[in-house]
């Protein structure tokens, strides 16, 4: 049986884990690369690395992080942040991750997601979906960190996407996000059932019973956490050994 | 004793590369090298293939892109009888045909068809994406220590369809079965990535790196 994924999430700027990872004794808590091997020890299923600056000047530093981590964990890595176009997506690939995710270039051109997909395998190309609530029932695309209405509808979207040939969808609720307060998750089941393609949830988490309703009432085919695990509150291990308990199928290591 | 991960362009070698290499550090298994020169493939003691993206890309890419490599990869396997390990779309090439877009012929090297999964449940997702279980259908040295139970890491939404059962070694559920493991003679294929897979996947790496069939 497929197992739930959990995924967690560095953001990453200039090469540095920002506000840091504090849930081992890392020598370097800012260090994106001790962190993923920590992760990967712990029995994370995945995880994502996110460029939140993103500027064309550091480009070859997440190449660089992304080259030492492939060193270093055999796991699955997704990298996303400014990937703009297929030759992004190929520098990503080649430095060593298994995923790239598309996120405003997306929005501002669909064709992207095809050009990409056609050209790498639907299996390696992630749309991440950034929503807001604009009413009820009713969720907006934002970009450029949440602050840029688009007025494109999220669920109309994420359809267009998964037809492009997207392979996965990594969806970020803006209205939850920092808040600690769970995932969207009347978004997160509308997504999860419009498209055919496995969905991320991402944004809100702060308690475990949060990533067990991302799976059962969101219908999320694996969830995404940063601050939970970052600070110590849970375990890779306790959030799987909970969500067992919740019925919910994980890989336990 | 050389590994040659064979690289014709196809996805990405460099996790490949140092998962293989550990490995072969940890075990005494010689030198891994990813390379495109026939010469290397020539020379190997072992040759791996991994492959992702479409089943007639990859095959294009192999046959027609890399036409003296090609004839190199059926060299050493089919003449020379080296272990072979196919990973993902590699393993889906070693099928008689692909049906991924067009009817494309493979290697026929493993008595199967490659199809796109369509399981049982119409709300299961597919690609077939994350880590599943092994069940182990027969025994096979490159399996010795490989538990029914143990993880992989699946990325695919084609999957080989058998004519020949014996030939599967491992497979798994989702809402049917997926083949995880295929094999005969000289030749293994995995459906899955070993070098994604942790310590399972580096177990499967490194009884490949010492087998002798």
């Amino acid at each position: 049986m497929l197992k739930i994924r959990i995924i967690p999430c560095l953001d990453v700027a200039e090469g540095r884990v920002v506000k840091g990872v504090n849930f081992v004794d890392l020598v370097d808590a800012g260090d994106p690369v001790e962190a993923a091997i920590a992760y990967d020890a712990a029995g994370a299923d995945e995880l994502c690395f996110l460029d939140i600056m993103a500027t064309e000047d550091n480009r070859d530093t997440m190449f660089d992080l992304v080259t030492r981590t492939a060193e270093h964990c055999f796991m699955p890595l997704t990298v996303g942040g400014g990937v703009r176009t297929p030759e992004d997506v190929r520098k990503l690939l080649l430095a060593g991750a298994d995923k790239v995710s598309f996120n405003s270039a997306a929005v501002a051109n669909p064709d992207v997601v095809a050009q990409s997909a056609d050209r790498f395998g639907s299996q390696c190309i992630v749309v991440a979906i950034d929503a807001k609530t604009v009413s009820p029932g009713k969720w907006e695309i934002f970009t450029h960190g949440g602050r840029r209405p688009t007025g494109i509808d999220a669920v109309e979207f994420a359809k267009t996407v998964a037809a492009k040939g997207a392979g996965e969808i990594l969806l970020t609720s803006m209205d939850r996000d920092g808040t600690r307060a769970g995932f969207n998750l009347p978004l997160t089941r509308a997504i999860s059932d419009a498209v055919s393609i496995p969905v991320i949830a991402s944004g809100g988490v702060g308690t475990l019973d949060h990533l067990v309703e991302g799976v059962t009432l969101g219908g999320a085919s694996a969830v995404l956490a940063a601050s939970i695990f970052h600070f110590g509150d849970f375990t890779i291990a306790e959030a799987k050994a909970h969500m067992a308990a919740a019925g919910i199928p994980v890989r336990q290591t | 004793m050389l590994t040659v991960i064979i690289d014709y362009d196809s996805g990405n070698l460099h996790s490949a590369e140092k998962a293989f290499q550990r490995m072969a550090r940890e075990t005494d298994a010689g030198q891994v090298i990813v390379s495109s020169r026939p010469e290397d493939v020539a020379r190997a003691d072992r040759v791996v293939l991994p492959g992702d993206g479409a089943f007639p890309a990859c095959r294009a890419a192999l046959a027609q892109g890399h036409a003296a490599l090609y004839e190199a990869l059926i060299e050493a396997v089919e003449t020379k009888a080296r272990p072979f390990l196919g990973i993902c779309v590699g393993m889906q090439l070693m099928a008689r045909m692909g049906h991924e877009y067009d009817p494309t012929p493979g290697l026929n090297w493993i008595a199967g068809e490659v199809r796109r999964i369509t399981p049982s449940d119409p709300t299961l997702k597919v690609p077939h994406m994350g880590w599943n279980d092994l069940v182990i259908d027969r025994p096979h040295p490159v399996l010795n220590g490989i538990k029914t139970g143990e993880h992989a890491y699946f990325v695919h939404s084609y999957q080989m369809e058998m004519d020949d059962p014996t030939q599967r070694l491992a497979h798994c559920e989702y809402g049917g079965k997926i083949t995880a493991i295929v094999g005969t003679e000289n030749r293994i294929g995995m459906q899955f990535h070993p070098e994604k897979s942790q310590s399972t996947g580096m177990h499967l790496i490194a009884n490949f790196l010492s087998w002798a069939p």
